[in-house]
């Protein structure tokens, strides 16, 4: 172990020392100290400059506060004709009269410490701040020593030549060639004339990249092999063999195989082949999000129901429709068993007679869409 | 060239960067998943056909039956009938498969199928399945009610609360009784008695003559008995009636003083009215066994109108002692009251939900009366009605419906009963004849 180890090591025992430790000592929090400050206005400010009394400033009157509209309600549906004034007997003005007090007076507000006096001020100081002027005069330059007060040591001697003789570089054979740098170019054309992308007839699907093969079964059985599961390949002897890189390959290869091992055991063999695709757009999820909302029918759902919020799942076929089998309520919560029950019910009636004509959903996007999660949630549908 | 010993670590690094590349490869082929915060609020399309009639004279029982239930769930204001002109299918038998798709095409979401048989005696088997139409499946289990023929329509009744709780998962209040105030002659002159009749205005009977004025009718927790306030002595007394022999008998009280406002607390027990003696009101409490009372106020002013919590800890009422009449809550032995209405105007008749949620009340405000409802609290008061006069708010059992009296204007103008949902929605009037100071009864 050398010096300069045993430096660093002491180094950081002492600073691993001192987090852990060091707290004990650390100071006390610095006191909260708080300025009152008084904001004056320009005229305000000049008089206090001028020595002349301040203008007592109006009061500023407050704006009427508006009348409180009548307590809303929803319009009902009065059959009675249209109403006069009534029979009964006019109420008693005194009683109307009377002031409406309140059985538990609210607490008088606290008492401000705002004086109506005004404030004193100190006569300004010489160095009290005042505007400053458009041009600052720029300060003088301090005049430089022309000579320096020590003499300057002279300079250092030439490098002088090594005497020791070293032998030439050669080059290595047993290396590999250097490649020349070669700009980068445009491939020589192979064709008469250039092909756009553009020009280019674009694919009707991209290949969907091939998942890792499965694993074999720990009793390997050759009849269901070839039946359920596709044989593991061999794997290919590495021309150098180094042992240390096969874990980095399984890792490599696990990494890559992850992107395209997460299709749904459950789903049809034909949506195993549709790309994934891009994602779903924000107009798209709006679209489909508007055409459940449209079918949410909450008008006959108890109060109960209308408090619990429930997840529902499904899968649609390609054609963008609800495959009724599939509708099942995997969450619920703010209510009881029963209301979860009862806006299940609700839920599914919609997502069934809307998705009846299916949802406009692109089929390009199929695998984004195939399996659907639906929140229903009634909070804004409440009574209020 | 690379390094020798640099080729590891870039396959490792490599790898990594894949392993990251790989997440948004994954989040494309979960679920798509969206939340729905907006629906519509619609009466819900029903369909009854026409329950199929078995042996027996039976026929005009099936089709009475299907129609009454309908109307009562369209009357709810929540359902909406599909006529029968519209349906595709025609049920023939109730044990058959029923075609969905027939009933998808006329958007009937819920279907209600049934059949009714009658014996040699004349009793009706009355049996009923709930459709989900949309999922193809049945809500709940049929099931099957008995009864006699003049009671077809309390099967019916009984048949549409099933329907209506298995849909909205909620009590329904078809099969209930309304007792209030029949009224007779003119406004100067009224005859008043007491009456019962359905939820629905049908089946009235009277309880009383109209030799004296009758007031507040008030429900039993159990339905089988009522209180109500008389003039029978010249002074108001409360009396207590059975509704099913129909005998009275007043409760006790001291001499000069008016005793009215009675309401059953919920152990059916404990009667809380109010009491004027010399010129000031006060509420109190009496065990009807016993005959003793308890007073629960002191205080210079009107109380009057109390209404017990669901729990019967609490009791709401009404009370001047501020200047103007407002609503506040105590316990239900008394002490303290704190205030929960705020509003402008006259607060009045309040009556605590079966649900312990709401308390509905009568407002008076700049010359129009309002049934509303508030929180318990005070808060979230909102108006569900507006009239000439709108007053003495019911709850039905199932905490969704309130009934309350509306009176027309001018000489000629008369009281009526009218419903409507907690919402302000599905304002409907429940008799034709005059009628005021209606009460709820339990289901039965």
């Amino acid at each position: 172990m050398n010096t300069g180890q045993i430096i660093s090591g002491a180094g950081h025992i002492g600073l691993i020392a001192w987090l852990l430790f060091g707290g004990w000592s650390a100071p006390d929090p610095l006191d909260f100290e708080v300025n009152s400050v008084t904001t004056v206005s320009l005229e305000e400010y000049a008089a206090i400059l001028s020595g002349t009394p301040v203008p007592e400033q109006p009061a500023e009157v407050s704006p009427a506060a508006p009348q409180s509209p009548e307590e809303p309600q929803e319009a009902p549906d009065l059959t009675s004709p249209s109403d006069a004034a009534p029979d009964a007997p006019p109420p008693d003005p005194a009683s109307e009269a009377a002031p409406d007090t309140v059985p538990q007076p609210p607490a008088p507000p606290a008492r401000a410490e705002v004086s109506d006096e005004p404030p004193s001020f100190e006569p300004p100081a010489e160095d009290m701040a005042a505007l400053v002027p458009d041009s600052a005069l720029r300060p003088k330059q301090r005049p430089a020593e022309r000579v320096a007060p020590e003499q300057v040591a002279p300079p250092e001697p030439d490098t002088k030549v090594d005497e020791v003789v070293r032998e030439e570089a050669v080059p290595d054979e047993a290396a590999e060639t250097p490649r020349e740098e070669a700009e980068a170019t445009a491939p020589e054309a192979a064709a008469t004339e250039i092909v756009t992308e553009a020009e280019q007839p674009a694919p009707s699907r991209s290949v969907r990249p091939k998942s890792r093969p499965n694993r074999p079964a720990p009793t390997p059985e050759p009849e269901r092999q070839t039946a359920e599961a596709a044989p593991k390949p061999e794997p290919e002897a590495a021309p150098d063999g180094p042992a240390e890189t096969g874990g980095i390959e399984d890792a490599l290869a696990a990494a890559l195989g992850a992107a395209s091992d997460t299709p749904a055991p459950a789903a049809p063999s034909a949506a195993s082949d549709t790309p994934a695709g891009p994602p779903l757009t924000a107009g798209e999820k709006d679209s489909m999000r508007i055409a459940v909302q449209s079918c949410w029918n909450v008008g006959s759902l108890s109060s109960d129901a209308l408090a619990t919020t429930v997840t529902v799942a499904f899968e649609m076929t390609e054609d963008a429709r609800p495959i009724d089998g599939t509708i099942r309520m995997i969450s619920s919560s703010g209510g009881t068993a029963g209301s979860a029950n009862q806006a299940y019910d609700a839920a599914r009636r919609a997502i069934i007679r809307c998705g009846a004509r299916g949802f406009a959903l692109p089929i390009e996007k199929y695998a984004s869409w195939r399996n659907v999660e639906l929140v229903f949630n009634p909070e804004n549908m409440r009574i209020k | 060239m690379m390094p020798r010993f640099l080729a590891p670590r870039f396959l490792a690094l490599l790898a990594l960067c894949a392993g990251a590349l790989a997440l948004p490869a994954t989040a494309q082929n979960g679920p798509l998943r969206l939340e729905i915060t907006e629906g519509v609020i619609e009466p819900l399309p029903f369909a009854v056909p026409s329950f199929v009639s078995g042996s027996g004279a039976s026929g005009q029982a099936a089709q009475d039956i299907s129609s009454l239930i309908a109307a009562d769930l369209s009357g709810t204001g929540l359902f909406r009938e599909i006529p029968a002109s519209a349906h595709i299918s025609r049920i023939t038998s109730f044990s058959s498969p029923v075609q969905f798709a027939d009933w998808k095409a006329v958007n009937a979401q819920a279907l209600v199928t049934g059949s009714v048989d009658a014996d040699a005696s004349g009793r009706l088997t009355v049996q009923f399945r709930v459709w989900d139409v949309f999922s193809g499946q049945e809500m709940g289990s049929g099931q099957q009610f008995v009864g006699t023929a003049a009671g077809w329509r309390r099967i019916a009744h009984k048949i549409a609360d099933q329907v209506y709780s298995r849909i909205t998962g909620e009590g329904a209040y078809f099969d209930s009784r309304v007792v209030f105030v029949s009224e007779t002659g003119p406004k100067d002159n009224r005859a008043k008695r007491l009456a019962i009749m359905d939820y629905d205005g049908a089946n009235v009977t009277y309880l009383t003559d109209s030799s004296s004025l009758v007031l507040a009718p008030r429900f039993s927790p159990t339905g089988d008995r009522i209180l109500y306030t008389s003039y029978e002595t010249g002074f108001p007394r409360i009396y207590v009636l059975d509704v099913a022999s129909v005998n009275r008998r007043s409760l006790p009280a001291q001499e000069g003083t008016m005793s009215f406002a009675p309401r059953f607390a919920p152990n059916g027990q404990t009667v809380v009215y109010s009491v004027e003696a010399g010129g000031n009101t006060d509420i109190y409490t009496m065990d009807i066994s016993s005959g003793t009372s308890q007073r629960l106020t002191s205080a210079p002013s009107i109380e009057t109108a109390p209404s017990y919590s669901p729990d019967g800890r609490q009791i709401v009422f009404e009370s001047d002692r501020t200047g103007r009449n407002q609503l506040y809550v105590m316990s239900a032995g008394g002490g303290e009251a704190r205030r929960i209405s705020n509003g402008e105007g006259n607060y009045g008749t309040p009556v605590w939900s079966p649900r312990g949620d709401l308390i509905a009340f009568t407002k008076q405000s700049k010359s129009r009366f309002h049934i509303g409802v508030m929180r318990t609290d005070g808060s979230e008061e909102r108006l569900l009605t507006a009239s000439f006069l709108d007053e003495g708010p019911t709850w039905a059992p199932n905490g969704r419906v309130i009934m309350f009296t509306r009176e027309t204007q001018g000489a000629s103008g008369q009281a009526g009963l009218y419903s409507v949902d907690i919402t302000g929605r599905n304002l409907r009037a429940v008799t034709t004849g005059a009628a005021s100071d209606p009460s709820w009864s339990p289901l039965q």
